[in-house]
């Protein structure tokens, strides 16, 4: 056996290194370790400058593969009902970071300048509309919800909503469902 | 600028592995990058790599998924398929672009 070994075919020379290996860098997907991070975002409010941040916030989070939930509720009802969705208002009243006079919001039609001027200014960055957004975070596997109170009080069902909207269900139905989530709310 | 090896080609990159130079790619090293992250390249794939390549040019920044839903004509639910998990960034890294800045 030992002379077999001894007249085996000799191994090629290592060759010499003339620079170290450059270290393999790779970006860090999370696909190793699917993340187990939950992220749950209260709308309460319909203005349309208050609908933006949840449904902004939300489309990032699913953007990194956080499973998301939103829970409309109260005026944020707004959002997802069709008859309202697509005619949220912006006013510059009770809003300081206008840097406007408040008075000149009380004037009549100011609301409504003040409404197209934001939704042209959104437009032109590229960002959707209220209904558009909704559709685009279902598509990347957003879940919508409708809190049940608020549909009561204004005496609306599913066929009022965004087709979407998985359900309506209560608040303790959402907590339950958002179990270890991180929760945001607007 | 930290150096990796690709394949068989040295490349620059940032600090979490992304491409910083836009002409040290080719399509051949698109595929081995997607190899890397365990993504087999298929035309569909391909379509929206390009429109990737093609729109930095253009635009100067990396598209978002909404542009390149919009533009390229890919529905976002076949981004979230075709590049499961974090779609935007893994496309900007086969395709050796910088990750996308905005929001939307």
């Amino acid at each position: 056996m030992k002379a077999l070994f001894a007249t085996s075919i000799p191994i090629t020379p290592p060759t010499a290194a003339t620079a170290a290996p450059a270290p393999s860098i790779v970006p860090d997907f999370g696909d190793g370790t699917p993340t187990k991070r939950k992220l749950a975002i209260i709308c309460s409010k319909g203005n349309l400058d208050m609908a933006y941040p949840g449904l902004i916030l939300a489309n990032a989070a699913l953007g990194e593969g956080i499973e998301t939930h939103l829970f409309f509720t109260f005026w944020g009802f707004d959002i997802i009902t069709k008859s309202r969705m697509s005619d949220l208002k912006f006013t510059m009243l009770g809003n300081t970071a206008t840097h406007l006079p408040q008075g000149l919001g009380g004037l009549p039609g100011m609301t409504a300048v003040a409404t197209h001027q934001m939704k042209k200014q959104i437009a032109e960055i590229g960002v959707p509309t209220v209904p558009e957004f909704l559709e685009q975070i279902v598509d990347s596997g957003g879940h919508l919800w409708a809190c049940r109170m608020s549909a009561d009080m204004m005496h609306l069902d599913v066929a009022d909503l965004h087709g979407a909207v998985e359900g309506i269900i209560s608040a303790a139905d959402f907590i339950e469902k958002t179990e270890g989530a991180q929760i945001l709310f607007i | 600028m930290p150096v990796t090896t690709v394949g068989t080609t040295a490349v620059h990159v940032d600090a979490e592995g992304f491409l910083t130079d836009y002409d040290e790619w080719d399509e051949q090293l698109g595929a081995d990058l997607a190899a890397r992250i365990g993504i087999d390249l298929t035309d569909a794939h391909w379509r929206a790599i390009r429109f990737l390549r093609t729109d930095y040019v253009e635009q100067g920044e990396t598209a978002t998924l909404r542009r390149v839903s919009m533009l390229a004509g890919i529905p976002i639910k076949d981004l979230f398929t075709l590049f499961p998990g974090k779609p935007a960034k893994k496309m900007a890294y086969i395709a050796g672009l910088p990750k996308p800045h905005g929001c939307v």
